[in-house]
């Protein structure tokens, strides 16, 4: 089992790159332990920056940095930076077109025990509004490395969204094929695609699997890039599949669910199931009791499926 | 472009005037804070401010935030004089469909840093800017102008905590004073006195200015603000809402108003009273 999470390689990347380039800057908003950010914040105390725990301000400032050319990673729990601070997301980094990266920590359901207050179920939906904010949602370490190598690189705002827990690999060292913008298709599925994001792309991959022990041909499509959304890559899975499973850790308003049925709708009518966390406060426990309970793991998904293409 | 002291003290009058007629040509505009705030303004950009078209992008050029960006009548007008925007093109766009010339701040236009225009975003941007500028070693300095209605917002004082923390003194922050609102005066809505005391308790240098409508006091201020070492400077400037014309002085109502044509007659000729009042001080 991975001991890695993927809060921890945005760090590691960061730091790296810091070394060499002085623009970067990281903020944390009491969040630097959280965020597993504390060996950057030790290692290049002249581009770490703590507003203390006033995400309003953390937002505010790093837009104000990236307009002086500096690249801002501002990190702090999902729940607070997606929503406490949506307006300076809006206007100071997406209107301004400021170079932020928001990375919003402990994402979904992550704080299971800590209640409502500390879950993101609607972060997705909430940032994919806002004109010119790109959302991304990695599934696991290796493409966490990806997306952030491939943020370094441009100069526009960006949230993204990570879990607290160390994940099961969805790839590996050597085979992590990415595109950035571009859903990664794992497998191939002529009954079945399932359209995953972030931390439900695992058990997507475990159900597909046993489907297709089962005789169901299932496929997965991870889609990391919630915006810009991979439209052609979802009215493709559509063509090629008898029905479309969504499974997201968010709610069924405007998240991965509501996009991709959108997307086939307009495209390519087909039956879409959804699988999302409830529209009242989750139940407490940790991620994977949580999760189990609502039936998003892979046995979870895969009768889903089946009940998609008896149906 | 530099104005003296005296020179700008008439200057303001004409600023006025091309800030009214911005406003008539767009059928709508703040302008009772425009006529606040308008001094400030111009202190700023002719006399204060490194910044020119010329050094628009320059990374040592002084930074402006409006963060009132309600009052953007007043800051076309101002950046027209100062050679950013062509004062024909603001009057023919303002707020006409599809125009870049909206009710607030945009980016897109040149000379304007950020956009704005919701309440409580400037003074933490302008952190920002100030972060930027000390990390850089760079000469820059920092303004932003907020409303005294605008201290209401909760970011504004997350902003005045960040400004002391980093010990910004290359920032500038000024409270266009003038005790109204849309709904009224700013004690009756939310009391903002003791004012004053307030900044100072979150650990910036302020400096009350008097008459806020004063250039001369406007800029002895903003020098003193330079001249301040290891701590940010707020400057409470104590205007008069719709300064310049008794048709809409420190009356509420004019927060956001179109004058009628008697009323825009009076206007002129109160604005032309006071230039000549100016010239012959």
């Amino acid at each position: 089992m991975n001991k890695i999470a993927n809060r921890k390689v945005i760090c590691d990347v960061l730091m790296e790159h810091a070394a060499t380039d002085k623009d970067i800057v990281v903020l944390c908003s009491d969040s630097r332990g959280s965020a597993s950010l504390t060996p950057f914040f030790e290692a290049y105390p002249a581009q770490a920056v703590e507003v203390g725990i006033a995400e309003q301000d953390l937002v505010g400032i790093s837009a104000g940095l990236a307009h002086c050319g500096k690249k801002p990673y501002a990190a702090s729990p999902a729940s607070f930076v997606s929503t406490r601070s949506y307006e300076q997301a809006k206007i100071d980094c997406a209107y301004s077109n400021t170079n932020v990266k928001l990375i919003g920590i402990s994402g979904g359901i992550s704080y299971g025990a800590l209640g409502m207050s500390h879950h993101s179920a609607q972060d997705i939906a909430a940032m994919c509004a806002i004109p010119n904010m790109r959302v991304y949602l990695p599934s696991d370490r290796f493409q966490t490395r990806c997306l952030i190598e491939a943020l370094l690189k441009d100069e526009k705002p960006a949230y993204i969204r990570v879990g607290r827990n160390p994940l099961e690999d969805v790839y590996s060292e050597t085979d992590c094929p990415f595109e950035m913008d571009r859903a990664t298709k794992i497998g191939h599925g002529t009954d079945v695609t399932i359209v995953a994001c972030g931390e439900m792309v695992k058990p997507s991959v475990e159900a597909a699997r046993i489907l297709n022990e089962e005789g169901i041909s299932a496929g997965v499509l991870d889609m990391f890039c919630l915006k810009p959304f991979d439209t052609d890559a979802v009215i493709s899975a559509a063509k090629h599949s008898k029905a479309i499973i969504t499974v997201e850790e968010h709610s069924l308003f405007g998240g991965l669910g509501a996009m991709t049925a959108q997307a086939v709708a307009a495209h390519c009518p087909e039956k879409v199931l959804e699988i999302a966390l409830p529209d009242s406060p989750v139940i407490t426990g940790t991620s994977q009791e949580v999760f189990d309970y609502y039936g998003m793991n892979a046995e979870g998904i895969a009768k889903k499926a089946r009940e998609a293409l008896r149906s | 472009m530099k104005y003296e002291i005296d020179e700008l003290k008439t200057k303001v009058w004409d600023l006025r005037k091309d800030t009214l007629d911005i406003i008539v040509a767009g059928g709508g505009g703040h302008i009772g804070g425009d006529m606040s705030v308008i001094d400030a303004l111009s202190v700023l950009y002719f006399r204060q401010m490194n910044v020119s078209p010329e050094t628009a992008n320059d990374p040592d050029r002084d930074y402006y935030v409006m963060s009132k960006g309600h009052s953007v009548e007043a800051y076309y007008a101002v950046l027209c004089a100062a050679g950013f925007l062509k004062l024909d093109e603001v009057k023919a766009g303002f707020s006409k469909f599809g125009s870049e010339y909206i009710g607030h701040p945009n980016n897109h236009l040149n000379g304007i840093e950020m956009n704005t225009g919701s309440l409580g975003h400037g003074l933490p941007v302008s952190v920002g800017i100030a972060l930027a500028a000390k990390m850089d070693g760079r000469p820059s300095r920092v303004y932003t102008i907020m409303g005294d209605g605008e201290l209401a917002e909760g970011s504004v004082w997350e902003g005045f905590m960040s400004g002391h923390m980093y010990k910004l003194d290359n920032l500038c922050a000024i409270i266009d004073r003038n005790h109204l609102q849309i709904s009224g005066n700013t004690e009756d809505v939310m009391a903002q006195e003791v004012l004053a005391d307030k900044v100072k308790a979150f650990g910036w240098h302020v400096i009350f200015v008097q008459n806020g409508n004063d250039v001369k006091q406007l800029d002895a201020a903003f020098e003193e603000a330079r001249n301040t070492k290891g701590q940010p400077t707020c400057i409470i400037s104590n205007t008069v809402k719709g300064y310049g014309s008794s048709v809409m002085e420190n009356k509420a109502a004019w927060h956001h108003k179109v004058p009628t044509t008697e009323e825009y007659d009076q206007m002129v000729s109160d604005f032309a009273k006071h230039k000549e009042a100016a010239a012959n001080e």
